[in-house]
């Protein structure tokens, strides 16, 4: 008798369990807290967006998505943590991390689990390490070095370059193959420097700078130094040209740079806003009065590679997935996607951008 | 050379701040022997209130910038050190005369719980004001380098010498630095003469608490930008320069965030910028190694 009780409670208890799993459960991951907060509010702002969508449509494969938040504050030993919370909660997909400095060791648990993940981080190791489960939406550093050394050797010739970086797996990355392009076309760096991300002064640095005469510096690493070098810099009457990496489309830089903004040039993928087919959604995000810019989009076609995924796998186990993802071509926001062996993605590489009066957009030539 | 003396410049601007900060450290540890954690977080907790006031004032539209930044002074001293105060009765008081430790952990803890706080309640994004003070002066140029003095460089030194004139007076001449004097010396006796011992140290603390205020404040003109997390930095910064000067003495306070603030200045100018932290905390233990009670600090002498 009391045997049975116990059965009947405990198969009420799997009914229960099996009940709160029945959605879908997908996730996100990036700073949601820390000084580089505002690009994983970007990248929460359009998984919600996606997921929403998707679940207006009848969900995938009949199942509702539910997203999971993840914060690692760029931080490697927090974004583990994330990673290994993330698989306890039996997450089917991952769309993270940001930093790559934080993707690359939660790749690890991501791959030792079986979930596959995409990620907008573009250091080269991330998909250099032979993991099946990464499928990058963002292009390269070595990609992006590229253009933007070729974009500084052409348009800055004869003046004083100097090649900085914030010591960061990603700037320090992104800075080397900055040099690395510049060199090949017969420029070579006046200055290489590193500087320490997080603090406040870098009256230093704009010294040395200034007296090295250096008038473009190229820099890997985020917005928020580079708001302060330019603040500096103006402070200090030295009229500095930026050339960043893709960090730099936040809006945050024109906040706290003030209008020595625009003299900031950068490399990001071709702008997902001026896509048509993603016209309806980018009037959407402006309706709810979220600006798509950065990695709003990206976030957004995340979700819907793997709802599409899926759909095709008829199936959100591990292996069916990774087939799906590695053969497949998908329609996003962003584009037609489609991946390498590697987990790279087959999208045309990156552009040129000037900030101007707020707003960035294509370099004039 | 131009280089040379645009460094000392900037260092000295840096020093000034550290040094304002770390009197902080110093004053708590005079009185009452323990090393006050948060107050690099009172520091940071200014800075915010500074960047409100510014904010408020701008959708005033009160634009006349000497105005606006006494107004942010006052604001943010009175309220910085009303949270001075509340630290130090809430998190230190109750703890007097256990062991030493316990308010050290308490620090620890009231450090935490402001960052949080104001983590929680201003968000973790990056808080910046548009310019407030632009321009300066150019003094010299020597082979094409031009020596900038700003104008935040020259209100952050100012102030600071000010404030450091203002404090010196209050501390040797006033009845109030008598009191913080003799707490300082003999807790038990200046109690036994009828000083009130523990309204001398809400006090102290609320002085620290006003010049980190003043700290913050300037350091918002001058960088522009805040977050949560500056007080940690700065706090270890001003923490090592109380300890460079000798940890209790004033001027030692001031002498060892200007010599912090110097050593990175240069270090990163002529050295490597990515080795300046490694240098100031290697002088730091070089110090220490010949004169473990720092620059100006006084050995103790164990009474017997």
């Amino acid at each position: 008798m009391k045997k049975s009780i116990l059965t009947a409670a405990l198969s009420v208890l799997a009914l229960a369990g099996g009940n709160v799993y029945a959605d879908i459960l997908v996730a996100i991951a990036g700073p949601m807290t820390g000084q580089y907060a505002s690009a994983g509010d970007q990248i929460r702002k359009g998984a919600e967006m996606a997921i929403a969508d998707i679940n207006a449509k009848g969900g995938v494969l009949g199942q509702k998505l539910k997203l999971e938040v993840g914060d690692d504050a760029c931080d490697p030993k927090q974004a583990v943590s994330v990673a290994n919370t993330m698989v306890n909660k039996q997450i089917v997909f991952m769309h993270g991390h940001w930093c790559s400095s934080s993707t690359i060791p939660a790749s690890d648990v991501y791959n030792e689990s079986q979930i596959p993940m995409a990620t907008v981080s573009t250091n080269p190791q991330v998909t250099e390490r032979g993991l099946k489960n990464i499928f990058r939406i963002m292009g390269r550093d070595d990609q992006q070095g590229l253009v933007a050394g070729n974009f500084l050797a052409e348009h800055f010739k004869g003046q004083k370059i100097a090649v900085v970086d914030d010591k960061s797996a990603y700037g320090k990355g992104l800075a080397d193959e900055i040099a690395k392009a510049m060199e090949a076309k017969g420029v070579k760096p006046t200055l290489r420097e590193s500087i320490t991300a997080g603090e406040k002064d870098y009256s230093g640095l704009v010294s040395k700078l200034k007296s090295a005469g250096v008038e473009v510096m190229a820099f890997g690493g985020y917005h928020t130094e580079v708001a302060l070098i330019l603040r500096q810099a103006q402070q200090a009457g030295l009229k500095l040209m930026v050339m960043g990496g893709d960090t730099m489309t936040n809006s945050e830089l024109v906040t706290a740079a003030g209008p020595a903004a625009d003299n900031v040039f950068f490399t990001f993928a071709p702008d997902p806003r001026k896509n048509p087919s993603a016209a309806a959604v980018v009037k959407k995000f402006r309706d709810a009065k979220v600006e798509p810019e950065g990695y709003v989009m990206y976030a957004y076609a995340a979700m819907q590679l793997f709802a599409d995924a899926a759909n095709a796998a008829k199936s959100t186990k591990y292996k069916d997935l990774e087939k799906a993802l590695r053969s497949g071509s998908f329609d996003t926001v962003i584009g037609k996607l489609s991946f390498d062996a590697k987990g790279d993605n087959k999208l045309p590489g990156f552009m040129v951008y000037q900030w101007q009066g707020g707003k960035y957009d294509y370099v004039k030539k | 050379m131009a280089l040379a003396l645009q460094q000392l410049i900037n260092g000295l601007t840096l020093g000034a701040v550290y040094g304002l900060i770390a009197i902080g450290y110093t004053m708590v540890y005079g009185i009452i022997g323990m090393i006050n954690f948060a107050h690099g977080d009172i520091y940071m907790v200014s800075a915010f209130i500074a960047i409100t006031v510014f904010t408020l004032l701008a959708s005033f539209a009160i634009s006349s910038v000497p105005l606006a930044l006494v107004l942010v002074l006052i604001v943010a001293v009175l309220f910085t050190s009303v949270y001075g105060w509340a630290v130090e009765r809430i998190a230190y008081r109750p703890l007097r005369g256990a062991t030493r430790l316990a308010p050290l952990i308490s620090a620890i803890g009231m450090s935490i719980f402001l960052q949080n706080f104001v983590q929680l309640t201003q968000g973790a994004r990056v808080k910046p004001i548009p310019p407030v003070l632009v321009g300066g002066i150019d003094l010299m140029t020597f082979d094409g380098f031009t020596v900038r003095l700003a104008y935040t460089q020259i209100l952050i030194v100012i102030v600071t010498v000010a404030l450091m004139a203002g404090f010196t007076w209050l501390i040797t001449k006033t009845s109030f630095g008598r009191q913080q004097r003799s707490c300082e010396q003999d807790r038990t006796m200046t109690a036994l003469l009828g000083i009130n011992v523990d309204r001398t140290i809400s006090l102290t603390f609320m002085l620290g608490a006003a010049l980190a205020a003043v700290a913050g404040v300037m350091v918002t003109v001058y960088y522009g930008v805040v977050d949560f997390f500056i007080g940690f930095v700065a706090g270890i910064k001003a923490f090592t320069a109380a300890v460079l000067g000798g940890i209790g003495s004033l001027p030692g306070a001031m002498l060892g965030g200007l010599l912090i603030g110097l050593i990175e200045a240069f270090w990163a100018a002529y050295l490597s910028a990515e080795y300046k932290d490694v240098a100031t905390f290697s002088i730091l233990i070089l110090v220490l190694m010949f004169r473990p009670s720092g620059l100006l600090g006084r050995p103790e002498v164990e009474k017997v």
